[in-house]
């Protein structure tokens, strides 16, 4: 998809998520609105898959192991016809298969249920190392959140998915720079990431992840023998200029008037 | 003859492979001690070595399973089921078809004393909906838990001892789920048995030699195998305490959170008044023979006869 088009596109599924977290009354705007164009890239580029199928075999898996941004996840989803997009007002409300953190029982087209965060590229990895014990082509996509890094057990994965070689496995991170308490250099400074991950034995390519020609170029990398992270600074809010950068939107939903103020300046945008 | 059930467990791996073609086996370091080591020999590409991660390891065998496959967890007890993050969330929420081995349960490891000894995992796996929690009392019921495991649809735990087991089941035992079975039948009679004893895993072996000793002195003692901890037999025990003086439970784990508690609370729900004694770690664990620490914490066959017919009312 051309970036006019994915520009159009992401419009509207920052309209979608803020319409929905607004039906809602609760979830994590900040990080979703970060999310959407690396996401709205992956589902409308790369990414083999089959929404009227979401079981087939040999679609590829992603994982959002960034769970609490599952609105972006989830507007996606409706955008390529895993659900109707009306459903998606239904998010966090009691039976509702779009659950306020991804569930992979509840909703098909879900490969992990995630919102525990650090575990996401544990299950990637074995997915992955599943396609190369049967010998197949499909890969595996696991979207992280830069305060997830601070988890163990995602260093363990990602020692793990070098040992194994697993260049059918790309690790795309939300480097938005911002979580609950505050800026991440503040809260657990990651820095340097890129040099963490190369370390760890992976592939990496930082990029800005709201400019299309980089995400687009990045996805469209062909695996090789080792894992490969994709680095893509974001902003947190992005889109929204009353949410942008600010930590207080990472998990506080729009009320009417915030909505309406934010829709009116995307439909503008 | 007396095996430990991991080493029938690493046994019954071999031996199923063939028919379960979609089982891998997944090891943090501990493959020698584990027993997957030999399945790892004959089937190097359907064994992963992760290292000491266990986290990292439960979460790749979600996603295995996701794709497919019969993934088998090994490690100890007490370094898996205290990774409870990532078995509650990738594992029982997600419904993850993946099989949990701990094996070194209990006391009855001896020497290498209290961080190694799995004492609260079933405590901790039974909170969790949807994780079938078996222990198996001897090499027959381990080979059959197995089978049973890797055709099973849905997370299992399988807690296996570092420790010998003799044999407590005849060739014709058939192994189900959820159903406690008699390992020791005192000689019939009218009265009510002195006490129903249950058992699981290592302390099976102890029960039946406590009754054997008992009956000698005239007491009739039943002993229950429970391997089957989650779902818990609440009928067999609920059944015994009308045919019994009392209710004797002993169990190689801490008293709270086990085969104890899963007693009391199917005693209590059904309104019955049968005393309950529970024999079971009521502290950490410490070094020394297998022996001896049973003895000292109150899980040989003296000291569950000694409970068999201790005077309640002292």
């Amino acid at each position: 998809m051309g970036k006019d088009a994915l520009r159009a596109l992401t419009r509207e599924l920052r309209i979608d998520i803020i319409r929905m977290l607004e039906a809602a009354g609760s979830g994590h705007p900040g990080g979703s609105l970060s999310v959407v164009d690396v996401l709205a890239a992956l589902y409308t580029g790369p990414l083999r898959h089959k929404p009227e199928d979401p079981v087939w075999p040999d679609r590829d898996r992603v994982v959002l192991s960034k769970g609490h941004c599952c609105p972006a996840l989830y507007a996606v989803m409706a955008r390529c016809g895993y659900f109707p997009r009306e459903r998606l007002f239904e998010l966090r409300k009691l039976g509702s298969p779009l659950q306020g953190h991804p569930d992979r029982v509840r909703l098909p087209g879900v490969e992990a249920s995630t919102g525990s965060l650090g575990q996401g590229l544990s299950v990637s990895v074995g997915m992955a190392l599943a396609a190369k014990v049967d010998k197949k082509d499909f890969r595996v996509w696991c979207v992280l959140g830069d305060g997830e890094m601070q988890e163990g057990q995602v260093w363990e994965a990602a020692m793990s998915a070098a040992k194994f070689r697993l260049g059918n496995l790309t690790a795309i991170v939300d480097l938005n720079g911002g979580q609950i308490d505050g800026p991440v250099r503040e809260v657990m400074d990651l820095e340097p990431v890129e040099d963490k991950f190369k370390s760890f034995g992976w592939e990496t390519k930082e990029i800005d992840g709201h400019d299309f020609q980089h995400i687009t170029q990045a996805l469209a990398r062909k695996p090789g023998q080792a894992p490969y992270a994709i680095l893509a600074r974001t902003v947190k809010g992005k889109g929204v200029s009353f949410m942008e950068g600010k930590a207080e939107w990472h998990g506080k939903a729009p009320t009417k008037q915030e909505a309406d103020l934010a829709v009116e300046e995307l439909s503008r945008g | 003859m007396a095996k430990a059930t991991r080493q029938a467990f690493g046994e019954a791996l071999l031996k199923l492979a063939p028919a379960f073609p979609g089982m891998v086996v997944l090891d943090a370091d501990l493959s020698k001690s584990t027993m997957t080591a030999a399945f790892a020999k004959q089937y190097p590409e359907r064994h992963f070595e992760f290292g000491i991660a266990e986290h990292n390891m439960l979460g790749a065998a979600a996603g295995l399973a996701f794709c497919g496959k019969i993934p088998v967890v090994a490690s100890f007890a007490c370094f898996l089921a205290t990774r409870l993050e990532t078995i509650r969330v990738s594992i029982a929420y997600s419904r993850a078809n993946v099989k949990m081995a701990g094996t070194h349960a209990g006391l009855g490891i001896g020497e290498d004393g209290a961080t190694q000894m799995g004492l609260e995992d079933v405590a901790a796996l039974r909170a969790l909906p949807g994780i079938a929690i078996v222990q198996p009392a001897d090499e027959a019921e381990t080979l059959q838990a197995v089978e049973w495991m890797l055709g099973h649809e849905g997370p299992v735990y399988l807690r296996l001892t570092r420790q010998k087991l003799a044999d407590v089941h005849g060739s014709d035992y058939r192994f189900r789920l959820g159903v406690a079975d008699p390992v020791y039948e005192p000689a019939p009679a009218e009265a009510r048995l002195q006490a129903s004893v249950f058992a699981t895993g290592g302390t099976v072996g102890p029960a039946v030699d406590a009754a054997r000793a008992l009956a000698q002195k005239g007491f009739r003692v039943r002993v229950m195998n429970c391997a089957t901890l989650a779902p818990f037999d609440d009928e067999a025990v609920a059944l015994a305490s009308e045919q019994s003086q009392r209710i004797v439970t002993v169990e190689d784990h801490n008293l709270v959170g086990g085969l104890g508690s899963a007693a009391c609370e199917a005693l209590a729900s059904r309104g019955k008044a049968c005393p309950v004694l529970r024999l079971g770690a009521r502290e950490f664990g410490e070094s020394g023979t297998a022996e001896e620490l049973y003895r000292k914490h109150g899980l040989s066959a003296d000291c569950i006869a000694e409970a068999c017919i201790r005077n309640l009312g002292a």
